[in-house]
């Protein structure tokens, strides 16, 4: 079961809580990615307090919701929420990108509460559509949750398993999109553009949500949407901004893959006090 | 006249077989299962057979999102497909996941014939071979098609599995097939030829035109690549010090290199590769090609003659 549900300020306190472990984790571990791990937060926050159906302690429970995560570099989003929820002990979290920890630079499927590695973009809308389909086979009720990122949706992979996810009606399938609208090169825009992107999304079949990604009411009112679509996968597409919740990191591309110092992360950890 | 196999038709009723046998297998097709045969087990059982259509890349992630929940899964394409164009997804989703999927992948080598090189997969054992995890087997005929989907069925882990498209004549008295044990052939001690897949039918030709000849030589289908039966290659190295490796494949890589490994560690003896030599294919007939690259029974008597003197 999904751990009590919270209320949406406690669900805000909680995320400033994961953001926090983030640049912990980050600043200790010297290298990884700020931007993309900040903007998915309160998203998978959400997602992991108030909707997702799991038991820490049974990890491999058979009728669990699944999550993956696609945007495998944003890992330590995952990893702050899966501490938090039970799946392991906080202080391995300072682990992270070391010799040996079992919180590796991008994810890996012995790790408690991963269902499988990630890092190579575009493969994770492809994974969620084959537990969808276990789903089916086993006559399960599960859900899938997949977060994707904006600059993935640019591999071709992304468009196959679009394709194939409404082709097989996976309405049990739910894709979170972070569209924080910037990637390693610069603005989306600018490198490889992606709009329309909820036409193109509507167009592969799919039922569209667009929300803003940092509203608790809208983030929980998007899951509760998609649950009650029929016949057709859902995706809420997010928008967010990247490196939410701290000032210096607010829309700025530099911070998509570079670990704050520790001076960076002692103003960080201020504002998020 | 030995008796003919399509190996596909010999997996595509073996897929029907195992469907029967164990529920939790799933079969899944990139729009060629008429090509491949799982359309047998799709007919049989069309709730766990799923058509990805022509979306490689995106099936063989799949299969690691059903293997994630528990699912033994076979997929099927052609072999430049299964390992060339899906091979990131094979790498991080499947091979690194160290999840159950066994990619079957048919039309391998220089006997798919006319399709030409585009279709004529020369480097699949290369690119499976290097992946942590993954096993390999190259059935030599028919009957031990079978074998190795069994195999593979039984024990967890990724498999690569790979086929040919045409006919191949099934081989008589080869004992019993074990994975990871070569089997012996023939019994000889002036060289020793170490052949796969299509390769053991051309090899078992050469061995009896050398013995008119008056050479002995041994034959042994190794049919799993990987991990390759060291002690059956160190055993032949020492008593025969010649080996003539026989692949439908390209030198580099493949089963030679194989063997190469091996022996170069332990007990250097020249390895002589039968193989296609750093070319693509063309179009032709399956017994035209295998003349024009150097694959036929004739140049296997070739280089076990021209080393012979040397060893």
């Amino acid at each position: 079961m999904a751990n009590k549900q919270l209320t949406t300020e406690e669900l805000v306190l909680q995320a400033r809580q994961i953001r926090r472990l983030i640049i912990q984790m980050l600043a200790c571990a010297g290298s990884g990615h700020p931007g993309g791990s900040l903007s998915a937060t309160d998203l998978i926050t959400a997602l992991y307090f108030n909707v997702l159906r799991f038991n820490p302690n049974d990890p491999k429970w058979p009728d669990r919701d699944r999550f993956h995560m696609s945007k495998g570099h944003c890992c330590p989003l995952w990893y702050a929420v899966l501490a938090q929820t039970g799946y392991f002990p906080k202080e391995k979290l300072l682990t992270l990108r070391k010799i040996g920890s079992i919180l590796q630079g991008h994810p890996v499927c012995c790790t408690p509460g991963i269902e499988s590695a990630s890092g190579s973009l575009g493969q994770g809308l492809s994974i969620a559509l084959g537990m969808s389909l276990a789903a089916k086979v086993d006559k399960k009720d599960y859900r899938v949750y997949v977060l994707l990122g904006d600059g993935e949706v640019q591999e071709g992979n992304i468009w196959e398993a679009a394709m194939a996810c409404a082709h097989f009606s996976c309405s049990n399938i739910c894709a979170i999109l972070d569209f924080n609208g910037c990637q390693i090169d610069g603005r989306c825009e600018d490198i490889m553009g992606l709009e329309p992107l909820a036409a193109k999304w509507q167009a592969f079949g799919w039922h569209v949500i667009q929300i803003n990604g940092h509203d608790m009411q809208q983030i929980l009112a998007a899951y509760d949407q998609a649950k009650t679509i029929k016949n057709k996968p859902s995706i809420i597409i997010a928008r967010t901004v990247k490196g939410k919740g701290v000032s210096f990191m607010e829309g700025v591309v530099g911070f998509h893959g570079r670990a704050p110092t520790q001076e960076e992360a002692r103003k960080a950890l201020e504002e998020l006090a | 006249m030995a008796e003919q196999l399509y190996q596909r038709d010999v997996y595509g009723e073996t897929l029907v077989k195992l469907g029967s046998l164990d529920k939790n297998i799933v079969v899944l097709d990139a729009d060629l299962s008429s090509s491949t045969r799982t359309n047998l087990f799709a007919k049989q059982f069309p709730d766990r057979f799923f058509n990805f259509g022509v979306a490689e890349q995106n099936m063989i992630a799949a299969a690691a999102g059903l293997a994630s929940c528990g699912k033994t899964v076979f997929l099927s394409t052609f072999a430049v497909f299964a390992a060339g164009r899906a091979w990131d997804q094979v790498r991080v989703s499947i091979s690194y996941n160290n999840f159950n999927v066994k990619i079957v992948a048919t039309h391998a080598g220089i006997t798919v014939g006319p399709d030409g090189a585009s279709h004529q997969a020369l480097e699949d054992i290369a690119l499976m071979r290097v992946l942590p995890n993954m096993n390999i087997i190259v059935p030599g005929d028919g009957p031990q098609t079978e074998d190795a989907i069994m195999a593979a069925a039984n024990k967890p882990g990724p498999f690569y599995i790979r086929l040919g498209r045409s006919k191949v004549p099934t081989i008589e008295h080869k004992g019993e097939f074990k994975f990871g044990l070569a089997q012996l052939l023939t019994e000889g001690n002036d060289v020793t030829i170490i052949a796969c897949g299509a390769m053991v039918a051309q090899a078992l030709v050469a061995i009896k035109d050398l013995a008119g000849k008056g050479i002995k030589a041994r034959l042994i289908n190794m049919h799993t690549i990987r991990p390759i039966d060291r002690e059956i290659v160190l055993k032949s190295a020492r008593e025969t010090k010649l080996i003539v490796a026989c692949e439908e494949h390209n030198i580099f890589g493949g089963l030679a290199s194989s063997i190469d490994e091996v022996v170069a560690e332990n007990f250097p003896v020249k390895v002589i590769r039968v193989g296609v030599r750093n070319r693509f294919g063309q179009s032709g007939e399956p017994e035209e090609l295998l003349k024009e690259y150097n694959l036929s029974s004739l140049d296997i008597e070739k280089a076990v003659l021209s080393n012979i003197s040397s060893k």
